[in-house]
């Protein structure tokens, strides 16, 4: 049984701010809500009576039904609000919104928004509990979160771990979020992509950046790959993406430079034929679908952990 | 501290009930033992190897985490939740006579959880009840079918379990 037994915060708004034992609790939780997702009845009352309204001012499939799911498995009452056809295209500023929902005195808000911040932003006016579920370009604390889970379960630690991260790291919050934790949990983390996609600062982050795939893949534990973000491009960042997956795709050519039981990640969605090829994708080295199933288990464990309760020891 | 039960009185215990669930269910074919965490496990695994002696036949045993399902998750202020672990039932419980296992009964609200978790896994032909001790003040309608010890006891007093699996030796004592 590990020693702490919550969280510091009431809100989760970033890896940034977790300890490594809080890290380790919300992974061990995780294992015993994935069994919860094995059962023919998988649905638990642990949240009955909670309201956990999802806020999501970006696009998002797998994120937003992925805590749906969660919310729902742990029988908590949601609302979702997505912001085509909501008050926010009227103008409503994001303090507003969620002012509104508050008075509906919900007891979580899950927040995916455009600018970084966004979470920390609500915090500060909200009573609810606050989950970052991805603000711009900052983090996204539940996807490092699966993420590790899903490399403990493979690999049965996190410590000496070597994952390569390949890809935009420039507009990535899932490696700025997987960075934080890797490192914090004693993993070896590689960062990888081009160099006008190598943000100012990162090898201050305790990880080796480097501009060439092969060296990245030699001798990797994990290949985790990030989706290139046209969306967030407002430059010339890449001549074309024809170019971008000779230098900067997965390969099987390039997989076998890494260890013979090196697994493949991909947050999701992924551009096939762009960071990633499609026969590595489907591969037996690819736990991408993996994934998306450990990311319900991780937030359910983060809804329950933030859920508070007053320790009642009785037999 | 005054001990209740020592290592011989528990071993003994668990001989005699595991007779008594013998007798009761005329033949363990398709009895099944979950033990509740924590220490109904290790009880629950040693009944199991009692009625493995008397009988030669093996029961399945599980474990189940009741967490999930306590009534007292509710609260509204930022404090510490309860640890969850894994629930493991690998057979299944549809048609079968289940025995919940655990420690010490008191006011029923654990075995109020358990009986809710248990019928989320099936629909047993039945539940039934073993305690190593039953201390009373119950706060529900529920009763135990073999009990290891009745332990009279104030509701200020505590009873504490020691299982050698756990703590290192056998005991139960009331403090």
């Amino acid at each position: 049984m590990g020693d702490l037994t919550m969280l510091r915060s009431r809100h989760l708004l970033g890896i940034e701010d977790l300890e490594p034992a809080e890290i380790s609790l919300i992974l061990d939780t995780a294992v015993a809500m994935k069994e919860v997702g094995t059962r023919s009845i998988k649905k638990v009352p642990a949240l009955r009576g909670r309201t956990v309204v999802n806020l999501f001012f970006e696009p998002s499939t797998r994120t937003r039904l992925s805590f749906e799911l969660a919310e729902k498995r742990l029988s908590a009452d949601t609302m979702g609000m997505t912001t085509a056809g909501s008050s926010v295209v009227k103008g409503e500023t994001l303090i507003d919104t969620a002012r509104t929902l508050e008075a509906m005195s919900p007891d979580m808000i899950v927040v995916r928004h455009a600018c970084s911040g966004a979470a920390h932003v609500l915090a500060r006016v909200c009573r609810s509990s606050i989950i970052n579920a991805g603000d711009g370009t900052h983090e996204h604390p539940t996807q490092a979160l699966l993420d590790a889970f899903t490399i403990q379960g493979r690999k049965g630690r996190l410590a000496g771990v070597r994952v390569a991260i390949i890809g935009d790291l420039a507009h990535s919050r899932v490696l700025r979020s997987n960075v934080l934790l890797l490192t914090r949990m004693g993993a070896e983390v590689v960062a990888c992509g081009p160099a006008t996609l190598i943000p100012v600062g990162l090898g201050r982050m305790g990880v080796t950046v480097t501009t060439s795939i092969d060296e990245a893949c030699e001798g990797a534990d994990v290949l985790m790959m990030l989706r290139v973000q046209h969306e967030r491009m407002h430059g010339l960042f890449l001549p074309s993406v024809r170019e971008y997956f000779t230098l900067f795709g997965l390969t099987a050519a390039r997989l076998a430079r890494a260890k013979s039981d090196a697994i493949v990640m991909h947050p999701g969605p992924m551009n096939r034929g762009v960071e990633i090829a499609s026969d590595v994708a489907d591969g037996n080295q690819s736990v991408i679908l993996d994934q998306v199933a450990n990311g319900v288990a991780v937030r359910m464990a983060v809804l329950y952990l933030l859920a508070g309760g007053e320790q009642n020891e009785g037999a | 501290m005054p001990v209740v039960m020592d290592a011989d009185r528990v071993a003994k215990s668990l001989t005699r009930i595991a007779h008594e669930i013998i007798e009761r269910n005329r033949g363990i074919d398709d009895l099944r033992l979950v033990g509740i965490r924590t220490r109904g496990v290790p009880i629950a695994q040693r009944l199991a190897a009692c009625l493995k002696d008397i009988t030669g036949t093996e029961v399945p045993t599980g474990v189940l985490d009741i967490t999930l399902y306590r009534d007292d998750l509710m609260g509204h202020d930022v404090g510490p939740q309860p640890l969850v672990r894994s629930t493991e039932i690998p057979f299944d419980i549809d048609g079968r006579d289940v025995l919940l296992v655990d420690d010490v009964l008191y006011t029923g609200r654990t075995i109020r959880a358990a009986l809710d978790a248990l019928i989320d896994f099936g629909r047993p032909r039945s539940i039934q009840l073993m305690v190593l001790v039953d201390r009373g003040h119950r706060e529900l309608p529920i009763r135990a079918d073999y009990v290891g010890r009745n332990v009279p006891t104030s509701k200020k007093e505590s009873v504490r379990v020691h299982l050698v699996e756990i703590d290192g030796r056998d005991e139960v004592e009331v403090a």
